[in-house]
């Protein structure tokens, strides 16, 4: 198996040159891909910022961001900039002590969920037994974020925007789970590389979306619930809520929030393409492209080559889905919360259970097919 | 002590201390919606505990089922319910609290002195690590087939019950069952039925 360009080891035994011990060498190396994920999720946020910017505009026939820096393109760092110096108020009756751990327990568990996105064979921070169910787990903990912060604000429709986020969170989460769960059973494990090596080989033909349409439409859906985004950001819909659980919140409070939607979208773009559009595989297999060509595994040119286009293609993937995100957000009303609640327990909880149940049928009885 | 070691040690520490202190704040705030969010920290030290064991899928399981969902509906339920009421101040409450530390103080030196005296037959083989949902999902389909399944329709019958209980028109209105089974809410709206009837005519 060609496990492609291995920084670690090559970092690790760099340094053991230079004379340090082997655990020196691995704890200078461990929070450089954190630190690296950190400001790629960052720099991802800004440019999906600029992209909703764009498109919204572009939706609407307007020009969008035009002054900042090229086409615009800086206006979300400027955006950033104008919010930390804006002044931080806690409102005189809220719970200060509450008002201030909700926005974190919100951003958190975002980004320690990149602990677990994979862009190839090596280049993930960690690659856990549990991938995919890490981030469900976590993924959890973010409504009682929400909660906390509509509770503290004491404003009737912080708190109501705060109770529809937490139980949309709930409902969707299980319809979410149940198609990954589809997903992990065809690939005989949870960890994302593994997802993605079981989609590998075949191309574009190989993916699991194929294999998995219906549970790719489910996972999209309340992915897409997950993240409030529109047709379901009933949590802060602006005309019935004010803001929802932000109504109270200003400066780098409000920024928190506003970072963690957007980096949460961006986590969950990848991780559809991870679970269904084969990760950072390209739509024609590299490898044997490479085998035609009559070039060996190990050419060192041709494997920094692989990575490269490993990361480019889950970025292009991630943004394609994006782009179909913010579309649908200017396409789609808003739904009503009976019906979100409607759509999440009476219809995709049941098509996901038949859609769990033909999955490990099909496992079954074509093994060759979905992974036996 | 190597590194790794020593890492371990400090989360240890760490988190034993998050654990007792948010779990003696739990009991000891005077307000319940602090309890729950204290109650939410409690249970997620206790996944870093069992992080800590090696058991990383129980981990996660454990902020998923207590963290996710039975913490926030336990906070929906505060929520939802919060009457802000001014209780009345008791004569002597601090015998209560006094009797009540005393039964406490003596199960925990009831459970200490079990949990010291007895020999514990401890298991020295690895932890399974990432294999154990492998071994878990096989004791779920060989000997633990029938508490398992044996738990799945209690599951049941709660949410069964639960929905029962939700749905005003299965169990008959307030008259028939007299006030002591009453809950305490406010009186129904009579718009919505009028509404409603509104709406099917149209």
């Amino acid at each position: 198996m060609n496990s492609g360009i291995d920084l670690q080891g090559t970092f690790i035994n760099s340094l053991r040159d230079l004379g340090l011990p082997p655990g020196i060498s691995k704890l200078f190396w461990m929070p450089l891909p954190m630190i690296l994920m950190v400001i790629g999720a960052t720099v991802g946020l800004l440019v999906l910022v600029w992209l909703e910017r764009k498109i919204s505009a572009a939706a609407q026939q307007r020009v969008g961001p035009e002054y900042a820096g090229p086409q615009g393109s800086l206006q979300a760092a400027v955006d950033g900039l104008k919010l930390i110096f804006k002044e931080d108020i806690i409102p005189a009756k809220a719970d200060s002590a509450l008002f201030t751990i909700g926005p974190i327990l919100v951003i958190l568990p975002v980004f320690i969920s990149y602990l677990v996105v994979p862009f190839g064979q090596n280049l993930i921070i960690s690659d856990v037994g549990l991938g995919i169910f890490l981030w469900i787990a976590l993924s959890s903990i973010q409504p009682i974020g929400l909660l906390m912060s509509g509770y503290a604000s004491n404003n009737k429709y912080s708190l109501l925007g705060g109770l529809r986020a937490a139980a949309q969170s709930i409902s969707y989460e299980i319809p979410l789970a149940l198609a990954v769960l589809a997903v992990v059973m065809m690939s005989n494990s949870m960890s994302t590389i593994d997802i993605v090596q079981q989609q590998s080989g075949y191309g574009i033909l190989g993916w699991n979306v194929w294999r998995q349409p219906v549970g790719f439409v489910i996972f999209w859906i309340a992915a897409l619930a997950e993240c409030e985004r529109l047709p379901f950001d009933l949590p802060e819909a602006e005309e019935e809520l004010v803001a929802g659980y932000q109504t109270e919140y200003s400066g780098m409070k409000f920024a928190l929030f506003y970072i963690a939607s957007y980096v949460n979208l961006l986590l969950s773009a990848i991780m559809v393409a991870v679970l269904y559009l084969g990760g950072w595989e390209s739509p024609i297999p590299l490898d044997r492209l490479a085998g035609w060509l009559g070039q060996p595994e190990t050419n060192p040119i041709l494997q920094v080559i692989t990575a490269s286009m490993g990361i480019l293609m889950t970025l292009f993937k991630t943004y394609l889905l994006v782009f179909l995100a913010i579309l649908m957000r200017w396409t789609l009303p808003r739904v009503r919360i009976d019906q979100l609640l409607d759509l999440g327990w009476k219809f995709l909880l049941p098509v996901a259970l038949v859609n769990l149940l033909v999955t490990a049928a099909l496992k079954i009885s074509l093994p060759f097919a979905f992974g036996g | 002590m190597n590194l790794a070691e020593g890492v371990q040690l400090v989360s240890f520490i760490i988190l034993t201390v998050m654990m007792l202190g948010a779990a003696l704040a739990v009991v000891l705030t005077p307000n319940i919606v602090y309890s729950a969010f204290l109650l939410g920290a409690v249970f997620s030290a206790m996944a870093g505990l069992y992080l800590l064991l090696n058991a990383s899928f129980v981990a996660a399981a454990q902020i998923l089922v207590y963290v996710g969902a039975i913490n926030v509906l336990i906070l929906f339920a505060i929520m939802l319910v919060n009457k802000r009421e001014d209780f009345a101040p008791v004569k002597y409450a601090w015998t209560r609290k006094i009797v009540t530390a005393a039964v406490c103080g003596g199960l925990f030196l009831l459970l200490g002195t079990t949990i010291i005296t007895t020999p514990w037959a401890i298991d020295s083989t690895a932890a399974a690590g990432d294999e154990a949902i492998y071994i878990l999902g096989e004791h779920f389909f060989t000997d633990f087939l029938l508490p398992f399944e044996l738990v799945s329709v209690l599951l049941l019958m709660a949410l069964i019950g639960a929905i029962v209980l939700a749905r005003r028109d299965i169990i008959p209105d307030g008259d028939a069952l007299g006030d002591d089974l009453k809950l305490p809410e406010k009186p129904r709206e009579l718009v919505s039925a009028v509404a409603s009837s509104e709406s099917e005519s149209n």
